[in-house]
């Protein structure tokens, strides 16, 4: 199976602290991966470097190709999205300017092509559209992931990044979310999907690594890891907990 | 004081608010994109203002060594950045943007100056060479520090306002020069005689100021702009590329004070350094208007202008005084209604 992502000993550092430790891991074309571990052991950290928005050592190829000093807006053009952690929505432009810009690599693309998307994200999220003349800062913590999702889709991503996409999110909207997830592998898009909460990520991911302080210290199929001893006990036993 | 003079004051107020209103707008732009306060806004109105007036009377104007020299310095650095990354794809693009048509325009000028051309020939040389200036100024001096801190690109503003002044002086002399107006008319409204200059002035700021609420509100590019000064790493993740934001605005800040040293050309006398003080006019105009929405900036601006046309008939020698006081309740009620946020470094 060819690989949408491969990550050869990536390794990120802030000043002389190295927050990821030559990772090397892959996501193959069309499949969902997952990354999983505590707070603060790098998994942000990976998701920013692999988007080119932290410079960073190491080999990144997307798509066979080497994605070497290209810039972050190079990335999205080439069909690479991620959507962040803190969303990072444009707060005082209206849910359809943030949807709109979404698309801003496509500008070229014609009018048809992009109404037909907007109908498509709309048709996902029907909360958007009853709420697309508002601002995006006025949204609720759910419809704020919804308008992050959506306007990562307007970018038509091959490669979808998604740190922490059910953070802060009521149960039910972390089940729409993870059906979304699992709805949009059908359509053929890959993804890296990073997560504290193992258990749904687990679910929904093929492919799964644990990352802890900046190594990678286990992967596997995800359904072995979700029955691997160790991850139930650190991970699915807490996020049960948690919940 | 008669309605006469109660009216003259009026229109020589609106006359100059409007042109405040346009420098307001531009450094908000600025600001708000690339959280750089503009202080060399002021010199592009006067390299503008004095390159008018000397291509009028038939001289070769400096700017042009400033355009092509600063071309070079930009495509230098810009081209070693390409050469370490080793981008080749780049290189064209950078001779084509930094040498060829800085050089281009310059020969242009050099070549029509002598030949004294119809007055709107003059006006879009003007543009031409002063207008490019915007973009390499942010590749040499900005560009390079867009993560630094407001208070770090500050002093760099600082510092480029500094150069430019001195290039001006260099290159215009100390004396003050005044092109001729566009329109020499003059209307009778009831008692108050209206100049067509200041009519002008109105107009093309109005005219501007529709201009960039159209490019804002319902252009891609506008609207990237904005997510750029909202939200830079939501803006680099969804393909904006921030650099090129930076200079996108800096080019119509350029544009701006170019359009409003030529407005005002004909209007005052202007020596190598006074725009810096109509500069910072506009920046105490985006001051009273909060520094935060574009109409409060230019309805800022406006009143300042009323101010201070009033202020020099009842106390004209502390004109200045009065305008730039003006500004002190203003921060006091900012600083004393936003708490104080630590500035968020990246």
């Amino acid at each position: 199976m060819s690989a949408a992502l491969e990550i050869d000993g990536l390794s990120v550092a802030y000043g002389k602290v190295e927050a990821l430790h030559r990772a090397t891991l892959r996501v193959n074309e069309g499949a969902i991966a997952t990354v999983i571990g505590p707070n603060g052991a790098g998994k942000s950290t990976l998701l920013a470097a692999i988007m080119g928005l932290l410079p960073s050592k190491g080999i990144l190829r997307y798509a066979g190709a080497l994605l070497d000093g290209s810039s972050t807006e190079e990335r999205v053009a080439r069909g690479m999205c991620l959507v962040p952690e803190r969303r990072e929505l444009f707060a005082e432009l209206s849910v359809h300017d943030n949807l709109l810009l979404g698309a801003f690599h496509r500008r070229g693309d014609g009018a048809r092509a992009l109404a037909a998307d907007f109908a498509e994200v709309y048709a996902r999220f029907p909360r958007l559209k009853e709420r697309s003349g508002q601002l995006a800062g006025t949204l609720s913590g759910g419809e704020r992931q919804m308008l992050a999702l959506g306007r990562a889709l307007m970018a038509k991503p091959r490669l979808l990044l998604l740190d922490e996409p059910s953070l802060g999110l009521a149960p039910r909207v972390v089940r729409e979310t993870f059906h979304i997830i699992a709805d949009l592998k059908r359509t053929g898009v890959s993804m890296l999907l990073v997560e504290q909460n193992a258990r749904a990520a687990l679910q929904v991911a093929d492919y799964a690594y644990v990352l802890e302080v900046g190594d990678i210290v286990l992967e596997g199929p995800a359904a072995e890891l979700a029955g691997n001893p160790r991850v139930v006990e650190t991970y699915l036993g807490l996020s049960s907990a948690a919940r | 004081m008669n309605a006469d003079i109660f009216l003259w004051l009026v229109q020589d107020g609106v006359t100059n608010g409007a042109i405040y209103a346009l420098l307001a707008l531009a450094l908000l732009l600025v600001f708000a994109v690339t959280r750089v306060i503009f202080v060399p806004q002021g010199e592009f109105i006067t390299y503008a203002a004095l390159s008018l007036s000397l291509l009028e009377a038939g001289r070769t104007p400096g700017t042009i060594y400033i355009l092509a020299v600063g071309g070079l310095a930009a495509a230098a650095i810009d081209g070693y950045a390409a050469l370490r990354e080793r981008a080749w794809r780049r290189l064209p693009r950078i001779a084509a943007l930094y040498i060829v048509l800085p050089l281009a325009i310059a020969f242009l000028v050099a070549w029509a100056a002598p030949r004294k051309l119809d007055q709107w020939i003059q006006v879009l040389l003007v543009l031409a060479m002063v207008v490019p200036l915007g973009p390499i100024v942010y590749r040499i001096a900005f560009q390079p520090l867009a993560n630094a801190s407001v208070l770090v690109l500050f002093i760099v503003s600082m510092a480029v306002h500094y150069i430019l002044s001195g290039l001006s002086l260099v290159f215009f002399g100390g004396e003050g020069l005044r092109s001729s107006p566009f329109w020499d008319a003059r209307f009778k409204l009831g008692v108050v005689e209206i100049s067509a200059q200041s009519l002008f002035v109105v107009a093309a700021s109005l005219l501007l100021i529709v201009g960039l609420w159209l490019l804002f509100e319902h252009s891609i590019y506008g609207k990237a702009l904005r997510a750029t000064a909202i939200n830079r790493v939501g803006a680099r993740l969804v393909g904006i590329p921030t650099a090129l934001t930076g200079q996108l605005s800096f080019l119509l800040a350029a544009f701006i004070g170019a359009v409003s040293g030529i407005l005002i050309s004909s209007i005052t006398t202007l020596y190598y350094d006074t725009g810096f003080l109509i500069g910072l006019k506009g920046f105490v105009g985006a001051i009273l208007g909060g520094m935060a929405s574009y109409p409060l900036a230019a309805a800022g601006a406006l009143v300042l202008g009323l101010l201070e046309s009033f202020s020099s008939f009842w106390a004209s020698a502390f004109k200045e005084v009065i305008v730039f006081t003006s500004i002190i309740p203003m921060l006091v009620w900012l600083s004393l209604r936003s708490r104080h946020v630590e500035e968020d470094e990246e």
